[in-house]
């Protein structure tokens, strides 16, 4: 059986449709929360914010026009709410990264390898990038995300998300470096 | 073996993530392909783009989902503003009802783009069909029972390939409106007005046949209704 699609779910809310607005808000409060959460590191910050998302959406239902998949619409939304709410945290900037990227402060990055397999260090390293940069890699990555979506997230140029993504990943590499794993890139 | 140019590597690297995804067009998934397969280098890279996919997935589903709360939250503050405006819900709902209309026939692009040339026409037609609000702002159901219950009518499915453009024209042509749909009873099938005053009943099957007849291209299902 075909499952309603979004669009539709989409028009049925912009008609007061509460049910509508149950299955869109089942379908993807997990996914948009955890963009969200990646991007505030709080979760209760996150819990009230895409609260604030999925209001959003059933206010603003009756004007989405379909230039782009409901998803990516949320997805934008829920950005543009979590940079708000960042910009009122005065000791979180976008582009800094987090302190605790390899957290075993004590460490030297072999022992901190011996300590931690390969997978957990390089998870370590993906949470510690810059919001700017986890941002791009979880939407390319973990959300499926095209180039043209990335871009209408954003709100950057195509040539620039792709340019993004590459310093991204350079930069994780750096970060692997320093835990002690040289993958012979870039 | 290494056959790519410094250049064109460049390039196909930063497109290996979205290869990895499978979020490319066809030409580029096509263009990383051949590359992947005449460069070892970029090979090497892309196993390193798949790494990190994997840990970028792993690290996202352990981060949970939010409480129940939230849900809570959200259909206490959509009451809240239901109970404070359910007026400008109302009028959202005919306006909705008409996109959702013209976005049936065509490909999603062309019928957001055809919907705004279409509305102004088609907004008139509800308003002819009086589903607009009352003036004392409650709201429109049973009015549109009364506006809808005199004239002629025709039951209407129109051919998925239709534009919106296409529809509103046949409509102009013909002084028809449409004043319900899609139907319940039957997916895709619209209540059509041929006319406000009853014709009689050679006449509207006159106008039905010929709708049927010389508009194949945009009805693609026409019968007489009652009132």
């Amino acid at each position: 059986m075909q499952s309603t699609s979004d669009e539709v779910l989409i028009g049925r809310i912009a008609n007061g449709d509460r049910l509508a607005m149950q299955v869109l808000y089942a379908r993807h409060h997990v996914r948009v929360f955890r963009f969200v959460v990646r991007l505030v590191r709080d979760e209760s910050t996150a819990e009230d914010l895409i609260s604030e998302v999925f209001l959003e959406v059933w206010r603003q239902a009756g004007r989405f026009e379909g230039r782009s998949a409901v998803s990516t619409w949320m997805l934008a939304i829920a950005r543009f709410k979590a940079l708000s709410a960042l910009r009122r945290r005065p000791d979180e900037e976008f582009n800094d990264e987090s302190a605790a990227a390899v957290e075993d402060d004590a460490d030297d990055p072999e022992t901190a390898l011996e300590k931690k397999d390969k997978s957990t260090l390089i998870r370590e390293c993906l949470a510690g990038l810059s919001a700017q940069h986890r941002e791009i890699v979880d939407l390319v990555y973990y959300h499926d995300k095209s180039v043209e979506e990335v871009a209408a997230i954003v709100g950057i140029p195509e040539s620039t998300v792709k340019t993004r993504m590459f310093y991204a990943r350079k930069r994780l590499a750096e970060l692997l470096k320093a835990a002690g794993i040289e993958r012979g890139w870039p | 073996m290494n056959v790519v140019s410094k250049e064109e590597r460049l390039e196909i690297e930063e497109l290996l993530p979205w290869h990895a995804t499978g979020t490319l067009s066809r030409r580029d998934a096509e263009r990383v392909s051949q590359a992947l397969a005449g460069d070892s280098e970029l090979a090497r890279s892309y196993e390193l783009v798949r790494e990190e996919l994997a840990e970028t997935i792993h690290l996202n589903e352990t981060l949970g989902a939010p409480s129940a709360r939230v849900m809570e939250k959200l259909f206490a503050a959509i009451d809240a503003e239901e109970a404070r405006a359910p007026r400008r819900r109302h009028a959202l709902d005919l306006t909705r009802r008409i996109s959702d209309f013209l976005s049936q026939f065509t490909p999603r692009t062309l019928a957001w783009s055809a919907a705004v040339g279409a509305f102004a026409i088609l907004a008139q037609a509800a308003i002819i069909a009086g589903v607009m609000l009352r003036e004392d702002g409650s709201p429109a159901g049973p009015k549109l029972a009364n506006a809808t219950s005199h004239g002629s009518f025709a039951v209407v499915r129109f051919v998925p390939q239709a534009t919106a453009d296409e529809i509103t024209k046949f409509l102009g042509a013909y002084k028809a409106t449409l004043v319900e749909g899609p139907l319940k009873s039957s997916a895709g099938l619209y209540r059509l007005r041929l006319a406000e005053s009853q014709l009689p009943p050679t006449e509207a099957d006159r106008i039905i046949r010929q709708m049927q007849e010389k508009e194949s291209r945009i009805v693609g299902f026409i019968a007489p209704a009652s009132e």
